[in-house]
């Protein structure tokens, strides 16, 4: 077929199926609200205060692909008083759920580190169980330069 | 093949609390890249990891894609007595590493 | 004596051909660009990644292969003795291929012709966690690679690539590396291109590669055709990078971002 005969028929199916322009694909994110579901999923619906749990992110990372943090609780660690589990959360990863640590008393103390992945400057969000039962919570935001998560794979 | 690299004190007095930093190699695929043609790459993560002190566990964390590839964890435990610490990570496709450390509580 | 004598002089010739590159006294790594985290992240070899490769070639140093049945320990011993300072003097000559080869390349030969196995692919697990393994025993010694008249004009086609405006961008490695380092480039800090850390853990890769594939990133990067793993224009390129870098000291495995 000739070249200029063969396009002109192309260009007629596309117009006809709707096709022409460019098609995207959105890859999934989070959002803050999707964030806060995600936490109520998790614990329930009790009130979660702020305070207590410390999430330790730097401001400015220039690689999200691995991101320290830490986070400490103030508790004593005890047989009957001490931190059941730490939660953490993101805002606009693709979708909102990091780790959780579980602990105890023979953990000794609260601090546990790791490294995760933040797909866009963002908000992370730590809420952490004591043994009564009571929630409390922190947050912490980071600049990421390169974001992780959404670059192509090979 | 996996390697694991784990990092824990020798000796400790009794009551000590000990740092235990603990490396695996993994590559943490979070199922949200795709190929040069669009294809997603399928989940690949570990998802959970247990540490155990002569048969008890003392820590546990679930993992999901926002940990990072090759997963670093550092946590505390108090040296109670001399023994075995047990590492296990799990994971998508049935992987499963363990790993074991001897500690001496004086 | 005189072989002394005619290599500084060359050295010394080379040091002002050169000019319009970055003042020995100003050179910086690329460890000292990074932020406090990474740093610390690169110092632990605890929390290193690149430790992991590492550990996994100290195994393979001890394991027997090919039909020659031999592990590097056979013939090397401790890689902690054998192989100080071996990292820092390659690329090197290889009287047998007449030129210059790489780390890996030497690895592979010794593979071929002392073990009689096949060459480990370029950017393989094994090929990276030997190469990791034998970089880590010249942390904190000096880069010197050594340039006499066998050398030279290898040297002189590294120089020649990395001052040649390349790929559709049109871009040469010193219009960046030697003219805008410390500047931003698309939200990231352009750094001189030392090649103390290789191979390195690069954020980017999430695992550890070699400096042939942060070459290859890079030229991919300036819309030019990347050179094949192994070609010789990659090794000449290495050899000049080494040579720029002479006197900094090896921090392999490095962590970057």
């Amino acid at each position: 077929m000739e070249r200029r005969a063969f396009l002109k028929v192309a260009g007629g199916v596309a117009a006809g199926l709707g096709l022409t322009g460019i098609v995207t694909v959105k890859p999934a994110r989070a959002t803050p609200a999707e964030m806060q579901e995600a936490i109520r999923a998790v614990v329930g619906s009790a009130r979660i205060t702020p305070g207590k749990v410390k999430l330790e992110l730097p401001p400015l990372i220039e690689n999200g692909n691995a991101v320290p943090l830490t986070v400490t609780v103030d508790s004593p660690m005890t047989e009957a008083e001490h931190v059941r589990v730490v939660h953490v959360f993101t805002e606009k990863n693709p979708q909102p759920y990091v780790v959780s640590f579980h602990l105890g008393p023979r953990a000794g103390r609260a601090r546990v580190s790791t490294r995760m992945r933040l797909a866009d400057s963002q908000n992370v969000v730590a809420v952490c169980q004591l043994s009564d039962g009571s929630l409390w919570s922190d947050s912490a935001a980071v600049v990421v330069t390169l974001a992780a998560c959404l670059e192509d794979g090979i | 093949m996996a390697s694991a690299l784990i990092n824990v004190p020798p000796r400790a007095k009794r009551g000590e609390i000990v740092e235990i930093k603990t490396l695996i190699s993994h590559v943490m695929e979070t199922g949200f890249r795709r190929t040069q043609v669009g294809a997603v790459i399928p989940r690949n993560i570990i998802r959970r990891f247990v540490c155990s002190y002569n048969g008890a566990e003392v820590f546990s964390a679930d993992l999901h894609p926002a940990i990072s590839a090759n997963p670093f964890i550092v946590f505390s435990t108090i040296a109670t007595e001399s023994g075995t610490l047990a590492f296990e990570w799990t994971g998508d496709n049935g992987f499963s590493v363990k790993e074991t450390a001897a500690i001496t509580v004086e | 004596m005189r072989r002394l004598l005619i290599a500084l002089g060359l050295l010394a010739l080379a040091a002002s051909a050169f000019a319009g590159e970055i003042a020995l006294s100003d050179r910086r790594s690329g460890y000292e660009l990074m932020g406090r985290e990474l740093r610390a992240m690169q110092d632990d070899d605890t929390a290193n990644p690149g430790m992991l490769w590492v550990l996994e070639g100290a195994a393979l140093w001890k394991r027997p292969t090919g039909a020659a049945s031999r592990a590097c320990v056979d013939c090397h011993g401790e890689a902690a003795v054998s192989m100080k300072g071996v990292a820092a003097h390659h690329p090197a000559f290889d009287a047998a291929k007449q030129r210059p080869v790489s780390l890996d390349q030497r690895i592979n030969n010794c593979r071929v012709d002392r073990q009689q196995a096949p060459p480990l692919a370029y950017e393989s697990r094994e090929l990276l966690a030997l190469g990791a393994y034998v970089a880590r025993q010249s942390r904190g010694l000096p880069i010197a690679v050594t340039i006499d008249d066998r050398m030279r004009p290898f040297l002189d086609a590294g120089h020649a690539i990395y001052e040649r405006r390349q790929g559709q961008l049109n871009l040469a490695c010193s219009q960046c590396h030697d003219d805008n380092w410390g500047r931003q480039l698309a939200g990231n800090l352009i750094p001189q291109a030392h090649p103390t850390g290789y191979p390195l853990y690069r954020l980017e890769w999430q695992s550890l590669g070699s400096l042939q594939r942060r070459l290859r990133g890079c030229l991919t990067g300036i819309r030019a055709e990347a050179y094949d793993y192994g070609a010789p224009e990659l090794v000449d390129l290495e050899l000049y990078l080494m040579w720029r870098a002479r006197g900094m000291t090896m921090d392999a495995p490095a962590v970057r971002p």
